[in-house]
């Protein structure tokens, strides 16, 4: 990506020691985290390692027990709508369209903290009810030929195949005009190809001048795409940096796979294992961070 | 034609061959069409006087109306030049359902003397000749072949017959010219114009021969692709069917010479626009309101308090219009009072607050009789002599001549009742679509994912809540006038008259969530049904409920689908397939069957 916006250093997320304790249970254990415009961090850790809801806390889904949030300076009040209209914009892990609204309202929607015609402009439908509804149209209609869903403006949201109703939902994010894009696993349950297509996307979203922070458990997606990734693990993060030192951390391969354990498996144990999966034949895809080592001619 | 059916593979119930149901379904349908003209019974005795030969009446209408609509469309679908455009969808499913219709209509009559005079004695000819007439017509029909091809679960007889009900989907019709089109609207309207008030006027027996005439032949329309045709037009030209509508509805006290059919229409017109601002509650915003009517009484108490009634506490008497402000300000400040506490919690807790709420107003108007509490309402004597409106020195309490027809009182209050459902209908309509309405849509579909995109969900609800609070208390603002007197057992959750909290809820589900037309259809039926079947009694609300769950299984969405349920139906939305595609599919299929 040689168009980097990214002359200005200018900081738009701020986490300062975000703490979220559910009862007993501390979620997120102070995380701090910036990033800044034009860039793309990514937030990996296994399972439960508090990513989502750490992405919540950013949000204002949740309330965050200790720490604050801060977008462009100032900070955010925990609610959602106010962080979305400070220029905050999510996806969810699990899509959460408008099912019953057509793909073009689900769009419209996501204009909503970008218009401001209550109900006594939308009942007198003076002229510049009829002009904001124009602009809308005109602006979702335009996301919509950006993601390639123009073609099914009129389709119901529930309609749409998986990989286009995440599409649609990043349509969606993108019509409140965000300066940050969060991105809560993007490409979970696509295919390498649909992979392929989000993560063009996402960069030609970052080439727009919006910060993307994204979680992801798809290492070739998060290595290939990220300035910077972050690992949380047990609500901790464990490291930050370029995907060269989180690859090479041993504490992050220690965190996905375990440690070696003291009295390690013997030879003869290990060729039994290895004999039992070729015989399965089971075509593991899972992607260790490992294997990933060869991404580098990205930088 | 020919070409087609080996390949349409013709499955039908009985193995008759196409031609010989055909001629067979048009016997049948002529033998009960003469039958009508012949005497159905001896004496006057039974309402509608089926004793004349030679002059159709009562009962007999309906089914001389079922007979000739099964013949036309038989005729459409064997391709008789000039009438194929009455089913251009299914052919042979809307022929069995008008027949079906014939035959219980028919049936019923026949039962109905029977019952009503004391015997089969009283039965005279005719009557047999139309009700074999309409079996014959029925057995043919079961002989035609299906307008879908048959699938593999169609095993077992149910399953055939419901086969044999379904029909395609209509393709595109012809360009027409603008002013057929209109016409098309305005003739539409005209018949349903008709309907209506014959519904309205007709006696008990003929309302049950009605209500199963309707409940066959509104299906046998769908299902031949004219209700499609008609909505595709009437979505081209919404001004003119809005207006076309309106003209239609306005018309309605014209037809009628009896006070008491108007006053019926006025008491619909209320009850669909209280359930119409209910929709902007339960349709468009999804929280379930189980005490609306209250907000109907809350406006309507404020009117019948400052109309200047003898019995009113406040002795005051203000310019109707002033009374409208003030009866939807109270509602509204009631609603917002009521909606801001409780509309910070989700689901049902809402409809747990709102179902008190219908309560405390119907028990606190009860109470305010001066020594329960302060004399305001009198108590369960209510606000009785509420005067009539007098407004530019049209009196609404006397008739009036107008282009030779008398305008009663209730047809005066109808007038005026239907200039509030028009106010309401454009309320509803341009909220709906608006920014306010998707994001009422949005949080009804999802919560949290609509704040995340910037929706204040406690604000876009408190405004649906008021909102809707605000159409009622203006609708109850009119129905303190034209009901006298305002009682607070007006105001139930449940009862046999509505409007009540639950009839509101029914129409509006019944009718079809977050539509405009649903609403007021399922509003006259559910005012109309129990108004028409007193004779009942006791079994009036079993037989209603029975209705409704009938109706809930085979139609959750209710009459009338809303664009979005519509859209669900077009599963990839491939909305312009049909006419590009059925020529290869015919070629297609004959080929295959060839």
């Amino acid at each position: 990506m040689t168009t980097m916006t990214t002359t200005t250093n200018t900081t738009v997320l701020e986490a300062k020691d975000v703490t979220m304790r559910f009862g007993g249970l501390t979620a997120v254990r102070s995380v701090g985290l910036t990033v800044n415009s034009g860039e793309i961090v990514g937030l990996i850790g296994p399972n439960g390692a508090g990513k989502t809801t750490f992405f919540n806390c950013l949000t204002g889904l949740y309330v965050p027990t200790e720490g604050t949030v801060a977008y462009k300076g100032t900070v955010l009040p925990p609610k959602p709508h106010l962080v979305t209209s400070a220029g905050i914009a999510r996806t969810f892990q699990n899509i959460r369209l408008f099912a019953n609204m057509t793909v073009l309202e689900n769009v419209l929607v996501g204009r909503h903290t970008r218009t401001k015609e209550g109900l006594w402009s939308a009942l007198l439908r003076g002229p510049g009810f009829k002009k904001a509804e124009a602009a809308s149209h005109e602006r979702a209609m335009e996301l919509l030929e950006f993601i390639g869903l123009a073609h099914k403006a009129d389709h119901l949201a529930r309609n749409l195949p998986y990989g286009e109703q995440r599409k649609l939902e990043i349509a969606r994010a993108l019509a409140s005009e965000p300066g940050l894009l969060l991105l809560d696993e993007p490409t979970a349950g696509m295919n390498p190809q649909e992979t392929r297509a989000t993560e063009e996307l996402v960069f030609a979203i970052r080439d727009q001048g919006i910060a993307v922070l994204v979680i992801e458990h798809d290492m070739r997606f998060i290595f290939n795409l990220c300035d910077r990734v972050a690992v949380l693990v047990q609500g901790e993060k464990l490291v930050e940096g370029t995907s060269d030192v989180v690859q090479a951390d041993e504490r992050v391969v220690a965190a996905y796979l375990g440690t070696p354990f003291e009295g390690a498996p013997g030879d003869e144990e290990v060729a039994e294992v290895e004999a039992a999966e070729a015989a399965q034949e089971t075509p593991s895809a899972k992607a260790a961070p490992s294997t990933d080592t060869r991404t580098e001619d990205d930088q | 034609m020919t070409t087609k059916t080996p390949a349409q593979q013709p499955t039908s119930l009985l193995p008759l061959p196409a031609t010989a149901a055909r001629t067979g379904v048009l016997a049948g349908a002529a033998l009960a069409l003469a039958g009508t003209f012949l005497a159905w019974t001896w004496t006057e005795e039974f309402p509608g006087n089926l004793t004349v030969t030679g002059y159709p009446g009562g009962l007999q209408v309906l089914t001389l109306v079922g007979a000739t609509l099964t013949a036309l469309f038989t005729l459409s679908g064997m391709g008789i030049r000039g009438l194929t455009w009455l089913t251009p969808a299914g052919k042979s499913s809307p022929v069995l359902l008008t027949a079906l219709g014939v035959l219980g209509t028919t049936l019923y009559a026949i039962a109905a003397i029977s019952v009503q005079l004391g015997g089969i004695i009283n039965l005279e000819p005719g009557a047999w000749v139309s009700g074999v007439g309409a079996l014959i017509a029925v057995i043919a029909a079961l002989g035609l072949p299906h307008d879908l091809p048959a699938e593999e679960d169609t095993t077992g007889a149910w399953a055939r017959f419901k086969h044999a009900l379904k029909a395609p989907p209509a393709p595109r019709a012809k360009e027409l010219p603008n002013w057929a089109e209109i016409l098309i609207i305005t003739a539409a309207f005209g018949i349903g114009l008709y309907v209506f008030a014959y519904g309205i006027d007709a006696y008990s027996e003929l309302f049950v021969g009605f209500l199963i005439t309707v409940a066959l032949v509104a299906p046998a329309v769908f299902r031949a692709g004219l209700i499609a045709r008609l909505n595709r037009l009437t979505a081209k030209h919404r001004t003119i069917t809005l207006t076309a509508a309106l003209i239609a509805a306005a018309c309605f006290p014209f037809t009628q010479t009896d006070e008491s059919y108007a006053l019926i229409g006025a008491n619909i017109l209320i009850f669909a626009t209280v359930a119409l601002g209910l929709n902007v509650v339960v349709g468009l915003a999804g929280l379930l309101d189980l005490g609306y009517v209250a907000f109907l009484g809350v406006g309507a108490y404020t009117a019948a308090l400052v109309s200047g009634s003898p019995q009113s506490t406040f002795g005051v008497q203000f310019p109707f219009w002033a009374a409208v402000l003030v009866g939807a300000a109270a509602s509204l400040i009631f609603g917002v009072l009521i909606g801001a506490p409780t509309l910070r919690l989700r689901g049902d807790y809402l409809a747990i607050v709102t179902l008190g709420f219908g309560e405390i107003f119907r028990i606190t108007m009860n109470n305010l009789n001066g020594s329960a509490g302060p004399d305001i309402t009198n108590g369960s004597q209510g606000i009785p002599n509420i005067p009539d409106l007098e407004l530019f020195g049209f009196n609404f309490g006397m008739p009036h001549e107008i282009a030779g027809f008398t305008l009663g009182r209730s047809g005066n209050y109808y007038l005026l009742m239907l200039l509030f459902t028009a106010v309401v209908v454009m309320v509803f309509r341009r909220s709906g679509e608006s920014r306010i309405g998707r994001a009422w849509v949005a949080v009804r579909e999802d919560e949290t994912a609509a704040t995340a995109m910037g929706i204040n969900g406690f604000r876009v609800k408190l405004i649906a809540f008021a909102l809707g609070a605000t159409l009622a208390g203006f609708a109850g603002t009119v129905q303190a006038h034209v009901s006298y007197s305002i009682t607070p057992e007006q105001y139930l959750f449940a009862n046999t008259v509505p409007p009540n909290s639950a009839f509101l809820l029914a129409a509006v589900i019944l009718g079809g969530m977050g539509t405009i037309s649903g609403p007021l259809i399922g509003a006259a039926l559910l005012y109309l049904i129990p108004a028409k079947l007193q004779f009942l009694e006791d079994f009036q609300l079993l037989l209603f409920g029975l209705a409704l769950i009938l109706l809930m299984r085979f139609r959750p969405e209710g009459l009338v689908a809303n664009k979005r349920a519509q859209l669900e139906f077009h599963e990839t939305g491939q909305l312009d397939v049909p006419d590009q595609r059925l020529p290869d599919d015919a070629v297609g299929t004959a080929k295959a069957g060839a």
